[in-house]
Formats: C-alpha cells, structure tokens, sequence
C-alpha cells in the first residue's frame, strides 16, 4: 500500500519533471517555418522571448500585441526586469531571443560575454525629469531647488541607470543635493512622490509621464547631460532567432518608433 | 533508519546547503581581506545587527504579552486576532512596506499626526528600519512563544496561584521561566528574520549609507554591477549571524 503511494507519487514527479523539461526544450525546438509566399517580407511564427528594462513595460506590452497582430502565428513573451537583472540571467543562460536593455553598460556585460549578435542598436533615448507632487505644490523649477534645507529628494542609487544618470546631471549643475534614500529603481523613486513621502525625485520623462494622475514632472537643462540610451539586440543562442530578429525590426519601425515617443521617450 | 525518512532528509538538507555552497565556491577569496576592510561594509554590518537587536527586543516587549493573550485568555475573535498576527508572515514584504508607509508615513494615518505633534517622521530613519524589520519578524516570536505557552502545564500557574501569587508575579516568576526556551527559540527565530529583512525595509525606511542602508539592501545594489561584492557582503552576513546564533545558543540552550 505504502510502496504503491511513493510509486504513485515518484511517476507523478517523473511526469512533471518530463513536462518541465520538455517546456523549457520547446523553444529551442521552435524553429521558424519557411517563409510562406505572398506573407509580409519575414514570415515568422513561434514564441519571440524578449527581456526588457522595466522602464519599457507599457511601450513595449503595446508593440507586442501589434507585431503579434501583424505576425500572425507569433506569440510575444516579456520578461520585464532592471537590465543588470536581465543581463545576468542572461548571461546564466536564460533562453531569451532579445534583450532590450536601459542602458548601454548592460547591454556591454551581455555582448562582452559573448551572448549578442551584431552590434547592439540603439532605439529610443530617454531623458531625467525632476517628478514632484500634483501641483508643484514646493514650486520646484529646477535642480538648484533641491538643495533647500527640508526638503526632501529621493534619488535611484548610483548603481542603477537611473541613478547614474542623475549623478551626471547633478554634477553638470554644480549643485550638492543631499537625497534622504537612494532607491533601487526608478520605480521606487516615483512612488515616493506618489505618496508624499518625498518633495522630489529625478526619474525618466516616460516614469513621470505614465503616472500624470499622481505626479507632475518639471524638465530641466542638466539633463540633457544625461541622456540614457536604450540598445537592442538579438540574442546569439536565440531559440527562434528569425522571429527575434523580426521583432527587433518591428521596435526599428516608424510604427514602434511613434508609439515610444508617445510614451515620452525621444527617437535616437 | 528508514530509507523513506533518510532520502527525503537527505534530499531536504542538500537542497538547504547548496545554495550555500555555490556562495562559498564562487566566492573571489583572493580579494575578500580588502573587501572586508572597506568602510562601506562594516557600516551597513553594523547597522544590520543593531537594527535587528532593537526590532527583536520591540517584539519581544510587545510580542510576549500578546502570545501570552492568545494563549492563556478567552475571549471573542481570538481565532480571528490569532489569524491577524499572521498576517505579516503571508504578506510580501514589499507591500508590508507601503502598508507601514500608509500608516506611518509622512501623510499616513498615525504618520501625519507625528509630524505635526512632535515634527517627527519615520521614513529615511534608522527607527524606521527598526519599525519595519519588527513589523515582518514579530509572528515569528509570537508564534514560537504561544505555542509554548499552549504546551507549558498550566497547573504550575494553578499552584502558585492557590499559594497567594498574583497574576503578574505568577506571570513573571512561574509562566515566563516555564516558557524560556520557547522565548528564546522564537527570539532567535525573530532576530534571523529581521536581519535578512529587505522589502519592507527598503520600501518603508529607504536606502541610504549609515542611516538605513543594511546589509540585505547594500546586496542587492551590489548585485546591480559587482556580483564578487554582493557574494561577499552575503557571506559575511551569513558567517557572522551564524556565528552569533552559534554562541548563543550554547549560552541559552546549552549545548546538545
């Protein structure tokens, strides 16, 4: 009775795991079928794995559905993280088809690996706003207002894109901004804004422009010192490399391109 | 010993220590010493242990009476506040870190009458890691001294009491001792917990170097461009908790 259980239980295990296995080989086995005459240039079909700043999620959530649309047979899957996260995991081995990074130096740990094909290519940029509570209710103009005592500014921390950037833009200024956190993205940035836990944060326009309903955002000259640019590329063990390369085309597109500028970020 | 204890037993303590191991080997041990030394590491170190010895006595000042509640005193919805001590052990600390900040925050319920009263705000302060480090371990305690009071043989309360004690001097003098190593167990279990506390702590009180930047926090910004630094924060976290734990429990428990 006993031994009949544990069997029962083992082939049950056996059976996931078969299962498993066979999930994560399916990619690999998706190779994309032949070119079908009268279809669009690159005819691809299958799953197109893209790893994605977190920054990217509305845009990107949005050129996924149209180039499943205009690639019938397609199925876009997203992993959306911060970029070093992605480019370790795909440097571990992740089986990803694209990777679309905030920011050129995790872009550099990935094909300095070895795991890109090409050149990356940059697609869009994005550019720091100061994000601060409905209203402006502090009446901040510029960096130079964040420096007033009792106030308080949450920045990202010098680790992440974001971070890195304001760090630029801070020192372009010349002025010394004491932060009260230094968050771990940029997202945590903002959300101390939203809920008045800080006067100010430095995040991009496209964070501060998805969230108008909470915050608003003042554009200042500085950032300009501190441009991010965001790089594409196929990834080089990409289990449906057609199907990636097509989707990197797609994000190329002037379609994709008027969609991400719309989100507020600026064309390359 | 029974082959289907053994497997599982030894299947359960590999999957525990590999992840240790692969720490360990993948260490950069050449270039650990001056790692060790920088002035970054030993701060956020001894934020952390600070940080998490205050959240443990917090919770055992505030934990212990509660236990003992649930415990020893009927009363209506107790299964219900039984229920509700558990709750910051299902909720994802991240989200127990906005719930802190709804409440405690700069505009939150409790937070905005702080601020206006005593010009005092919990965010971005050390006390604030306190608070959201205790907030996450406190059913740990809770949990590990109420089941010891529900297992303590309550007739040794009984006797003292039919010997004139009060309840508080029976609390004290015969329920406290009884339970010890239960407070002790759930104690040790609180203070672990609040060490490696970092989502409700990064949300609740931030990042930021000597005020509530601790060591779970600094690796996962090490993690960002230096994975030899984060390794080596993660394993100087891990030896020196051991470490404590270690000795503490010879002290407390004696050794087995």
């Amino acid at each position: 009775m006993r031994s009949r259980w544990i069997r029962t239980t083992l082939a049950g295990l056996m059976a996931v795991a078969v299962v498993g296995l066979s999930g994560c080989g399916n990619d690999s086995t998706d190779t994309p079928s032949p070119p079908s005459a009268g279809g669009s240039s690159a005819a691809v079909t299958g799953n197109v794995t893209v790893f994605a700043a977190a920054s990217l999620t509305e845009s990107f959530t949005e050129i996924g559905k149209d180039f499943e649309a205009a690639n019938p047979g397609t199925k876009v899957i997203f992993n959306f993280a911060g970029s070093s996260a992605l480019a370790t995991q795909i440097n571990q081995g992740a089986p990803a088809d694209v990777f679309a990074s905030a920011a050129p130096k995790n872009m550099a740990t990935v094909t300095d690996a070895g795991n890109g094909t090409g050149t990356a290519t940059t697609f869009v940029k994005n550019q720091l706003v100061i994000a601060v509570a409905k209203g402006n209710p502090k009446g901040i103009k510029g960096l130079s207002d964040l420096t007033k005592p009792g106030l308080k500014v949450a920045l990202c921390a010098e680790q992440v894109p974001c971070g890195a950037a304001a760090k630029k833009a801070i020192d372009a200024a010349k002025v010394k901004i004491t932060p009260v956190t230094l968050e771990q993205d940029v997202k945590g940035a903002l959300s101390k804004v939203k809920l008045g836990e800080v006067d100010a944060s430095l995040v991009y326009r496209t964070d501060a422009k998805a969230a108008t309903a909470d915050v608003d955002a003042v554009e200042f000259p500085e950032s300009a010192q501190a441009i991010n640019d965001y790089p594409i590329i196929v990834l080089k063990k990409a289990p449906n490399a057609a199907g990636a390369q097509a989707f990197v085309d797609y994000v190329l597109s002037d379609k994709a391109t008027s969609l991400l500028t719309e989100a507020g970020f600026q064309a390359p | 010993m029974p082959i289907a204890l053994l497997l599982p037993a030894t299947l359960g303590l590999l999957f525990l220590i590999l992840p240790l191991a692969g720490l360990v080997i993948r260490a950069p041990w050449s270039t650990l010493p001056q790692r060790l030394t920088e002035p970054g590491v030993l701060t956020a170190l001894r934020l952390s242990l600070q940080c998490a010895t205050l959240a443990t006595l917090l919770c055992l000042v505030l934990g212990v009476p509660l236990a003992w509640l649930l415990a020893r005193v009927q009363f209506t919805g107790r299964r219900f506040v039984r229920a509700l001590v558990t709750v910051p052990l299902v909720l994802p600390p991240v989200v127990g870190g906005v719930a802190l900040l709804l409440v405690f925050g700069r505009n939150g319920l409790v937070g905005s009458w702080l601020d206006d009263t005593f010009g005092f705000t919990l965010p971005f302060t050390t006390t604030g890691v306190v608070v959201a480090e205790a907030f996450v371990a406190m059913p740990f305690l809770i949990i590990a001294v109420e089941g010891a009071l529900r297992g303590a043989d309550t007739r040794y309360e009984e006797a003292a009491a039919t010997l004139g004690a009060g309840r508080w001097t029976t609390f004290t003098h015969v329920t406290l001792p009884l339970v010890a190593p239960g407070i002790a167990a759930g104690a040790v279990l609180c203070w672990a917990r609040a060490l490696g506390e970092f989502g409700a702590t990064i949300t609740f009180a931030g990042n930021y170097p000597g005020t509530t930047q601790t060591m779970p926090l600094a690796v996962y910004l090490a993690l960002e461009n230096d994975l030899d630094a984060a390794i080596v924060l993660s394993l100087i976290l891990l030896v020196v908790s051991v470490a404590i734990l270690a000795a503490l429990r010879d002290r407390w428990i004696g050794s087995t």
